[in-house]
């Protein structure tokens, strides 16, 4: 029976952080107003969240988009289909890859940095600090956090398929021979706006906004020792991962039926 | 929100505190006044709940039973805009020093002021020197928290607590882990600026010789209850066996020297071996 006991303690654990998460949300989000008066505070954290993580984003993408561009070369040159490349090239990464590896990097990259430097205002007693300055910590250190991140994923996402297409259109252009004016126009008449790019937009703000929840809360919720705000960086990444992957197909299988 | 004007000169007023964590009564019926002007502390051996009390006292945590009052309001009955309101009028020193690490000595003493003020940066810049004139650190005012020591950060931290000129400062054991030398100065600080501004002052500390020296009246608290009140002098003379064991700082006592355990033959020679 201890078993069954210590699944139930688990369940409602579990039920309870989610509760916890949720309450979180609703008091970010009850500072907004405030954000709206001091653009300022979302300025500085668009730099720490958004901008310092373009660079990882930058080279991943580059990568990605040299090796769909060189393994979908051989693959579609089988079929005498190289001509597509760019349109194999444009949808994986649009569709599908821009979003979930921005995603992936966002949470291995600034997750884990929101949660540690969360975690550690904490431990430090900043954030009680706060409140005892009547500052509300939720609104001033949360909400700007919250909102930087929602706003940079997209972009994120956007920069990582850009430079993909690039990375692709290097291999297969430059290196192994496809047309460029086929690589280009070919993209251009096979990528559909809606379909393709304001899906991937919608799943890229949707991952934005998990992601970002997942490490403010883990951050807010650890145990404020070094040991409490090590896992709660780990579980950012692990949680935030996992529920991208699990978004995304839900996400995709909604979206193209 | 509760608001009676207070009926004498007390400005903390705490009744029938009652506070648990999990099972275990941190506050099991504590009764406290803390009267204004003064400097009050709140001693008691480690884990005894001090910064709990502080903590409840600022309305960051809430009892499980009673009532704690300050200047006239009830805690723990106000709005969350009300008690925002009040705090404004609190300061706290927290253990660490709380500094905000990523600003500069400059702008953690401004950060109040910005916050909850409309003054000029002009005007800021004059009360922030000032707040770091009263306790001696004008001249780092550009150093960032990294920079200071654990006594600067505290000095910081106090110049912070005062910005907003508050009618009473919570220190949460201000002297652990300092060197003679700036335990020194904080004792001086915290007294003069008690005096000075006529704030009162409310220190939580097991360093008896520190806080007996500044201390008006000492709370002694034991197993989530007031062991006994008064005076320094007082509690030193006439205190029963487990304040002056504690005052006196004797390695056993009512309070015993080893923890719990079977017989030392049996734990060394028995069958638990």
């Amino acid at each position: 029976m201890e078993w069954l006991a210590q699944l139930g303690r688990s369940g409602l654990s579990f039920s309870a952080g989610l509760g916890r998460a949720h309450l979180l949300m609703l008091a970010m989000l009850r500072g907004l107003p405030q954000l709206v008066r001091r653009p300022r505070l979302l300025m500085e954290q668009l730099l720490s969240v958004g901008v310092l993580t373009v660079l990882i984003i930058a080279v991943s993408g580059i990568f990605v988009g040299m090796v769909l561009g060189l393994q979908g070369f051989y693959i579609l040159s089988r079929f005498g289909a190289e001509a597509t490349l760019g349109v194999m090239v444009a949808a994986s990464l649009v569709r599908e890859l821009g979003p979930v590896v921005t995603a992936l990097l966002f949470a291995g990259r600034a997750g884990s940095a929101l949660s540690a430097e969360i975690g550690l205002m904490k431990a430090t007693e900043q954030l009680s600090g706060l409140e005892m300055m009547a500052v509300n910590p939720e609104h001033r250190v949360l909400t700007p956090r919250l909102i930087a991140g929602i706003i940079s994923m997209p972009l994120l996402a956007a920069i990582f398929s850009m430079l993909g297409v690039y990375g692709g259109w290097f291999v297969g252009v430059g290196l192994l021979g496809v047309d460029e004016g086929t690589y280009w126009a070919q993209m251009q008449s096979q990528i559909d706006w809606d379909e393709d790019v304001l899906n991937g937009v919608i799943k890229s703000l949707v991952f934005g906004v998990v992601c970002t929840w997942i490490a403010i809360f883990q951050g807010y919720d650890c145990i404020p020792t070094s040991e409490g705000v090590s896992r709660a960086t780990t579980r950012t990444v692990v949680h935030s991962s996992l529920a991208v992957l699990g978004l995304d197909f839900v996400l995709t299988a909604l979206m193209f039926n | 929100m509760s608001r009676n004007p207070p009926a004498d000169d007390i400005l903390v007023r705490i009744r029938g505190l009652k506070f648990f964590r999990g099972t275990r009564a941190i506050f099991d019926g504590v009764d406290i006044d803390i009267p204004r002007g003064s400097v009050t502390a709140i001693m008691g051996p480690s884990g005894s709940g001090k910064t709990t009390l502080l903590k409840l006292i600022g309305g960051q945590l809430r009892p499980d039973a009673g009532t704690i009052e300050v200047d006239g309001q009830n805690v723990h009955a106000l709005s969350t805009a009300d008690l925002y309101r009040l705090r404004m009028r609190m300061g706290m020193l927290f253990q660490s020093g709380a500094l905000l690490t990523d600003l500069s000595v400059f702008e953690n003493v401004a950060y109040p002021l910005r916050e909850h003020t409309k003054l000029n940066s002009s005007m800021i810049r004059k009360l922030v020197l000032m707040k770091l004139e009263a306790v001696g650190l004008r001249g780092a005012y550009g150093l960032m928290p990294s920079e200071l020591s654990g006594g600067m950060a505290r000095r910081v931290a106090l110049a912070r607590a005062i910005a907003l000129d508050p009618m009473m400062i919570m220190y949460d054991e201000p002297f652990t882990g300092q060197d003679p030398i700036s335990m020194g100065v904080l004792v001086q600080l915290i007294r003069r600026l008690n005096d000075a501004a006529g704030i009162t002052s409310v220190v939580v500390s097991h360093d008896v010789a520190e806080a007996s020296e500044i201390a008006d009246l000492i709370y002694v608290i034991s197993n989530g209850r007031v062991i006994e009140s008064g005076a320094p002098q007082t509690l030193r003379e006439a205190g029963g066996e487990w304040t002056r064991q504690f005052m006196d700082g004797l390695p056993d006592g009512p309070v015993p020297f080893h923890y719990p355990a079977p017989e030392l033959e049996s734990d060394l020679f028995g069958d638990r071996a």
